[in-house]
């Protein structure tokens, strides 16, 4: 059966992992579990950057998989998407940074919510907000999982963002195209 | 545009750089590709199409300087942006002289680059349509152009040739067929915002409401029938000409606000508050007596000063007849040409019948005669018969026969005199009825 595995990373605010759960769960319309990661964290530390490769991340977790799909070919749920949350800051080597990153069509994806803090800009703390932003972050990357390109309508949850503002602009779901290619894969 | 119709071409010697690059714009809907070398850049430019091309400025073998002076010999249609290591002033300035488009200094700020990319991809998407325009514009000009080798012609030319160039406003004025248009074209062609378009505006025949919304445009909603927002002609001319034809018979109000936005190049939409800004330059054509109707108090003066800064005056066909001749072989060739008929020329009872007419109708209604010529000419040439029947009617007297020259002498006398039969006859020294009867023989009749 289909389901969505949450993978929390170091230490990661488990309560923002669990408020995921719900609203991925409705749109995807399948199971969302908590599992716990083995990811050797370190390895993936640039200290010059004090960032984490997410590339390398996505790359080992893929590897990973496939090792897991040849030890138990046709094991039950070989077909769950694994979505990673940190908390830390996250890159990928030619950018200075990123909010998230997914495999296009694949099936492992990254979040964190280091940058889309409040305080990391000065504001004041604000909870409810960042859970919103980790939501939409959550949706944007497993929709890239399903081989959603970014979408030009701003209420789209797959609309680009590069900045925190243009999350907070953009809408909390996937718009009609893209949520049937979600919810209808390779139609 | 489609972004799957956009290209985007990588050239990195790392290949974290080329993936990571790759797979962003991939994440973004664009068709990408790289390359790792500039060899196998200029490999990827055979058959593909890119509109970008995100190049690494240090690279074994051809490095990207090098690689951007290979692309620009072979297009200037692609867009270059250098990656460099780090920022290195020296060589950043380099390529820019080169013709890139910008640099980038690794790591890339994500932000940066998507505004960086968006923005190169508008500019080239503006470029095109302002080529294309040019085309368009070029065509229209050189399929109409102003012909003739008469003094008054050439006397026009050298006005357009000298206002061109600058931004002053201009008003063309001649009697309607004379080729008022072809004169705002050619001066827009000739003026440095050419590659912007010029709008034209014809204010006759409209009504208040419909000419204001045509100008200024009208928010949804301003009026009945207003179901969108649209842009007016003035907003549209923005960077460009506006052309406003037959500018003597717009209504006061409407020459109010005319005076308003052509004085601060600032206005609003029929039904809105946005102040709108554009920057245009007016042209603007009548065959109206202006000052005339400025006197009578039906257009305004403050206007008519701001518009007639510099005049442009068409003489009529009738005052040029040296061009017929010309105009009409030019006229022959682009509609046989356009009909794909093979009719030479005019056989000379023809060509002395159209250089014996008055052309009421000016230029315009020598191409209508012509065309219509081109359709009904069953031979190689046109006929005499083949023109319409009132061109051939009462043909203008050039010969020297005594008839002729008394023909030609009455018709001058009576047009000196604004048709005063009385006045006529006693230049002439004959009687009234006689002076009717030589205007019934010659087929005289009074010019509007
Ligand atoms: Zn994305
Ligand atoms: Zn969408």
């Amino acid at each position: 059966m289909n389901s969505i595995h949450l993978l929390p990373l170091g230490d990661v605010d488990r309560g923002i992992v669990e408020s995921l759960q719900q609203p991925l769960s409705r749109v995807f319309r399948m199971p969302v579990l908590l599992k716990e990661a083995n990811l050797p964290l370190d390895a993936f530390f640039d200290e010059a950057r004090g960032q984490y490769n997410s590339t390398a991340m996505i790359q080992f977790l893929r590897n990973e998989q496939s090792a897991l799909a040849r030890l138990h070919p046709g094991r039950e749920g070989s077909h769950e998407r694994i979505l990673m949350v940190f908390g830390s800051d996250l890159y990928i080597p030619v950018l200075t940074y990123v909010f998230g990153e997914a495999e296009l069509g694949g099936r492992v994806a990254i979040v964190s919510y280091y940058r889309l803090r409040n305080e990391l800009y000065g504001l004041p703390l604000q909870r409810p907000l960042l859970l919103k932003r980790i939501c939409k972050e959550a949706l944007h990357e497993l929709g890239h999982t399903y081989g959603l390109t970014h979408c030009l309508l701003q209420d789209c949850v797959m609309h680009a963002s590069t900045y925190v503002e243009d999350i907070d602009l953009k809408g909390d779901t996937f718009c009609p195209d893209c949520i049937a290619a979600v919810q209808n894969p390779r139609a | 545009m489609n972004k799957q119709d956009i290209g985007i071409l990588v050239v990195d010697d790392e290949l974290i750089v080329r993936e990571s690059l790759t797979k962003w714009f991939r994440e973004d809907g664009f068709r990408v590709d790289a390359a790792e070398n500039g060899a196998a850049a200029l490999r990827k430019l055979q058959g593909n199409s890119w509109n970008i091309m995100l190049v690494d400025i240090k690279m074994p073998g051809m490095d990207g300087i090098e690689l951007l002076q290979r692309i620009r010999e072979i297009t200037k249609e692609i867009t270059v942006i250098i990656i460099t290591a780090f920022a290195s002033v020296d060589s950043a300035v380099k390529a820019l002289k080169e013709g890139a488009y910008d640099y980038i200094t690794k790591p890339i700020d994500p932000d940066y680059l998507d505004h960086l990319i968006e923005k190169a991809l508008k500019e080239q998407q503006l470029v095109r349509e302002n080529r294309q325009l040019r085309d368009t514009v070029s065509e229209l000009s050189t399929a109409g152009e102003i012909i003739g080798d008469s003094p008054e012609i050439r006397n026009v030319m050298e006005l357009i040739h000298t206002v061109a160039p600058t931004d002053t406003t201009v008003m063309i004025r001649g009697e309607s067929g004379t080729g008022k248009e072809l004169v705002a074209r050619a001066i827009h062609n000739g003026s440095p915002r050419r590659y912007f378009p010029i709008v034209t505006v014809n204010c006759g025949g409209m009504t208040e409401t419909l000419l204001e919304s045509e100008l200024f445009g009208h928010e949804r909603g301003a009026f009945t029938g207003a179901q969108q927002r649209r842009k007016g002609k003035v907003e549209l001319a923005d960077g460009g000409t506006l052309f406003l034809d037959e500018i003597g018979n717009i209504d006061m109000k409407t020459q109010m606000d005319l005076l308003r936005v052509i004085e601060t190049k600032q206005f609003t939409r029929v039904g809105g508050t946005d102040i709108i800004r554009s920057d245009f330059r007016v042209i603007c054509a009548t065959n109206k007596d202006l000052e005339q109707a400025v006197k009578d108090g039906i257009f305004r003066e403050d206007l008519f000063y701001r518009l007639n800064v510099f005049t442009v005056c068409l003489p009529p066909l009738r005052k040029r007849p040296g061009d017929i001749a010309q105009l009409a072989h030019y006229f022959l060739e682009k509609y046989t040409r356009a009909m794909t008929k093979t009719v030479k020329s005019f056989t000379p009872e023809a060509m002395h019948a159209l250089k014996g007419y008055d052309w009421p109708g000016n230029v315009r209604e020598l191409e209508n005669a012509v065309e219509r010529a081109v359709v009904v000419c069953k031979g190689p040439s046109i006929e005499k018969d083949d023109l319409p029947v009132q061109t051939v009617a009462a043909p203008r007297p050039d010969g020297r026969k005594l008839e002729d020259i008394e023909h030609r002498y009455i018709a001058e006398v009576l047009d000196e005199t604004g048709w005063n039969i009385t006045r006529s006859a006693s230049i002439l020294d004959i009687d009234r009825v006689t002076l009717y009867h030589k205007i019934e023989k010659f087929g005289l009749k009074r010019k509007q």
